[in-house]
């Protein structure tokens, strides 16, 4: 197996007025293709701000960040844009579903920005709620939905796209213990079967067993 | 799914508050339609006027009249194609309500104003009978004047009972020319003085005098206004323009403030849509930071959110404007008759109120897509409304 994301002396910084606040400290790693890595850690040690950087909604300070051979530290607003959509998958601790739209249209969202056709869009999120299991729920709103079900869409609408990499922030944060079980077998599902290469961000060890790999961050430092 | 359902799910989010401001729009387009109206029809009186027209009349005011003997001395003057005389007479038809011009006029008035188009046939019915008069296509329709009906004025300015025959209805040959006057002999009103009230009789309140050249008006003006100087009835010649541009001067103060107030109007408006797209973009800030992370690109919320500020303010706007013209039918209605020599929505005040609702709609959503767009994906998530 390669490495299919390369962190390379990574260092984070946030400014409140002149006062720079460290998040990250020279954080260096490598997940190889296919693998579902579990970043683990107390609040504010800095595994939501590695994940925001690898997924490449965020800026390093200092450091690369290089996924599937590019290096989106020196990618352009539009441009980390346009990679984003085709290369990474996001799941939110809070769903993020857009309200007005059904579940149906919060999967075909991504897709909108692809040259597909409305009939090949139409398929590709048909068959993505089908594996999330939720084929006789598109045209449910979000608010007709449980939480567990609007993970789930949450989960499809990352995946339609066929991303390189998933990335999950808390993802069963926000849901009971059976909703939560039904989510981590889903995204387990999708790095076994569907050869997806995760990265999950949690704080609780019961979540982090499903992952290959376990790496513990604590004040920005690895552990 | 189509961006434009979007843009409509989003702007009925809150139906409410989106109503409430559509109908904001509507209001203050109808207001702004209203008064460019009456701004525009008072601008258009003066624009009826034509650069081939001098009033004479007496310089002190025209409420003083000028004798009868002036108008073959003015003919005089080269350059001078028609000299005729007219007296304001006002009187009472009916009730005080029943307002329009009724004017004293010489025959050749229908030369001097091409404008008031009348038959040759009522012309010539109208120069044979003495207590005839003319009436503007508008009154007739107003008042059910017909050929033959008789008109009965009580008389103020000059006091009696008056009575007139109908003999001729003109028809306005521009949009903007005035078809609610009332026109009869003035030699019938001169009969009356003379017997009455010598005093006041072989006199009109003012000339109008049509010239051959417009660009020879000035030069013309003050030969008249010599003619007569160190005379007991000193004159003032102007032309049409600037006599009734002095008429409504008078009332300039009012309608600068309408012409301001409409406009003051429509920057109301703008904050009302403004703090709604306000409102609508900062509590959707997690869902601008969820379409950046898909991949949306700023031209797309820009789309987004312009699409829905155009939206909301279109449909109110449209509303507004549709509902202009019956509004303006019925303010029409309910003022005095006759109140306005004529009253339509100009064309440029459509054009006004389509720019301002447009100007609405996209200066509206500037501060939105300018806060939607500045906020890192990472502060979006964080963001708590």
């Amino acid at each position: 197996m390669s490495a299919i994301i390369q962190v390379k002396n990574l260092s984070k910084s946030y400014w409140r007025n002149s006062l720079e606040i460290p998040v990250l400290h020279d954080i260096s790693l490598d997940v190889q293709e296919g693998e579902f890595l579990a970043l683990m850690g107390p609040s504010g040690s800095g595994k939501t701000t590695l994940l925001n950087l690898i997924a490449g909604i965020d800026r390093p300070t200092n450091g690369e960040v290089t996924v599937a051979g590019t290096n989106i530290a020196k990618l352009g607003e539009s441009a980390l844009a346009k990679w984003r959509s085709s290369n990474v998958g996001f799941v939110f601790q809070f769903y993020n579903l857009i309200p007005v739209l059904t579940a149906f249209e919060n999967v075909e969202l991504p897709l909108l920005l692809t040259k597909l056709s409305k009939s090949e869009r139409r398929k590709h999120v048909e068959a993505t709620l089908n594996i999330v299991g939720l084929g006789d729920r598109m045209s449910h709103y979000p608010k007709q939905l449980s939480g567990g079900q609007e993970q789930r869409v949450a989960i499809a609408r990352a995946i339609v796209t066929d991303p390189v990499i998933l990335v999950a922030d808390e993802p069963t944060g926000d849901l009971d213990r059976k909703a939560a079980e039904e989510i981590l077998t889903l995204i387990d599902r999708l790095n076994k079967e569907f050869k997806k290469t995760v990265l999950v961000v949690t704080h609780d060890p019961h979540a982090a067993e499903k992952a290959s790999r376990k790496l513990h961050l604590d004040k920005g430092d690895l552990v | 799914m189509k961006v434009f359902k979007l843009i409509f799910r989003n702007a009925l989010r809150h139906k409410l508050r989106t109503s409430l401001t559509i109908l904001g729009i509507t209001i203050a387009i109808i207001a702004f339609g209203l008064l460019r109206t009456v701004v525009t029809i008072w601008d258009s009186t003066v624009d009826a006027t034509m650069a081939n027209r001098l009033v004479t009349r007496q310089s002190v005011s025209f409420i003083f009249p000028l004798p009868f003997s002036y108008k073959d001395k003015i003919e005089t003057i080269d350059g001078v194609k028609n000299v005729s005389g007219a007296a304001w007479f006002q009187g009472v038809y009916k009730d005080k309500s029943n307002f329009f011009a009724r004017v004293a006029v010489d025959d050749n008035y229908f030369e001097v104003y091409p404008e008031l188009v009348l038959s040759k046939q009522d012309f010539e019915n109208y120069k044979k009978q003495r207590n005839a008069c003319v009436v503007g296509s508008q009154i007739a329709k107003q008042y059910n004047f017909k050929i033959g009906d008789q008109i009965v004025l009580d008389g103020d300015i000059f006091p009696g009972r008056w009575e007139f025959e109908v003999r001729g209805i003109y028809q306005p040959k521009n949009k903007n020319t005035d078809a609610t006057q009332m026109l009869f002999h003035i030699d019938y009103l001169n009969e009356r003085m003379i017997a009455e009230t010598p005093a006041r009789a072989n006199q009109v309140m003012w000339y109008m005098v049509q010239i051959k050249d417009p660009n020879r008006s000035a030069q013309i003006s003050n030969q008249i206004d010599a003619l007569f100087k160190n005379s007991t009835a000193e004159t003032k010649t102007e032309t049409e323009k600037a006599f009734t541009q002095g008429f409504v001067s008078a009332s300039g103060a009012i309608i600068t403030a309408m012409n301001w107030m409409s406009f003051m109007i429509i920057g109301i408006i703008l904050l009302v849509v403004a703090n709604t797209m306000i409102m609508s973009a900062r509590e959707r800030t997690r869902e601008y930071a969820v379409f950046k992370t898909l991949g949306f690109s700023a031209l797309h919320l820009t789309g987004l959110i312009l699409g829905e500020s155009m939206l909301i303010a279109c449909l109110g706007g449209g509303i507004g404007l549709f509902l202009t013209f019956p509004i303006v039918s019925g303010f029409e209605q309910a003022m005095p008759k006759g109140f306005f020599p004529f009253f339509f929505i100009e064309p440029i005040t459509i054009v006004l109120a389509v720019t301002a609702t447009l100007m609405v709609g996209f200066l509206s959503a500037i501060f939105p897509i300018q806060r939607a767009l500045g906020t890192k994906i990472v502060d979006g998530f964080r963001f708590v409304g």
